[in-house]
């Protein structure tokens, strides 16, 4: 361990939030009395949190150098674009 | 700053991004990744947006809770490739090896989950030919079955490796490059199973 400075997060917390979160969305997809719009909202606000929570301390994104991330986050901009010419279909 | 120790040769850090080679190729890599899957998406909210009216509700058709423990299983073999990571990082070549296999058979879990989800569906009479919902339903959860499949191949070679010592002394940029495929991969299926499955 004094080999090096690289400092762990705690991986057992981020396994239990993405746990309880999915456990969260499965839970939240049942409930059929809240208006849908608000029931997909909260699905995806979830989800995204997963997957930052995924990126953020699995992928060591947070403990990078700051001069990686735009490389790492070109690709959202053109992600939007392109689901944005895919809905010029509809 | 952190990876002090990536001094050795061949694992010279990249100038323009900071970090090694490897680690920046499979940045590249996956920022691809990140277009094939959201074209897979985006095409998939479209279709189903269009035929709104007709398209069935995804719980009636598919088994939430079989997938729900299926996603859980994955989220597992991400928490034991980074302990693996961890392991690699702090040269523990024994727990190296435990976590790196208990990866592989995460993943492989997950695939033979996924191929029995695709019989038991076919079974009731839910197939690519069965519509829309149908055809997208396989090709998304398909292509993310492969890709899984895919790292559970790369993985086992990583296994293998390991045992013969490639890892050691602390040499742990081959185990973090295909550690962020897998979290990658994770990621995806998390995204996939909100919009294909409980959406």
């Amino acid at each position: 361990m004094a080999t090096t400075e690289h400092k762990h997060p705690n991986y057992m917390a981020i396994w239990a939030w993405l746990a309880g979160l999915t456990v969260a969305e499965v839970l939240v997809a049942t409930l059929s009395h809240i208006p849908r719009h608000w029931l997909v909202l909260a699905l995806l606000v979830m989800a995204i949190w997963k997957a930052l929570l995924v990126a953020l301390y699995f992928m060591h994104l947070r403990f990078e150098p700051r001069r990686l991330w735009p490389i790492v986050l070109a690709p959202l901009p053109l992600a939007v674009i392109m689901v944005m010419v895919i809905l010029q279909e509809f | 700053m952190s990876h002090a120790m990536a001094t050795n040769a061949g694992t010279a850090f990249e100038p323009g991004a900071g970090v090694y080679d490897k680690k920046l190729g499979m940045w590249v890599f996956l920022g691809s990744e990140v277009m094939f899957f959201t074209a897979l998406i985006g095409t998939y909210i479209v279709l189903r947006f269009g035929a709104a009216e007709t398209w069935p509700l995804p719980s009636s058709v598919l088994n939430i809770p079989v997938t729900a423990v299926n996603t859980f299983i994955l989220i597992c073999s991400s928490v034991s490739m980074v302990k693996a990571y961890a392991a690699a990082v702090e040269g523990n070549g024994k727990g190296l090896r435990f976590w790196l296999l208990i990866t592989v058979l995460g993943g492989a879990t997950f695939v033979g989950v996924q191929v029995y989800e695709y019989m038991q569906l076919v079974g009731h009479g839910f197939a690519p030919s069965s519509g829309l919902f149908g055809s997208t339903f396989y090709t998304m959860t398909g292509f993310h079955g492969f890709h899984v499949s895919m790292g559970v191949i790369c993985m086992s070679w990583v296994t293998v490796q390991a045992h013969r010592g490639k890892y050691d002394n602390g040499r742990y940029e081959g185990v973090e490059t295909i550690g962020l495929y897998w979290h990658f991969v994770d990621l995806v299926w998390i995204i996939l199973f909100t919009i294909v499955y409980l959406i």
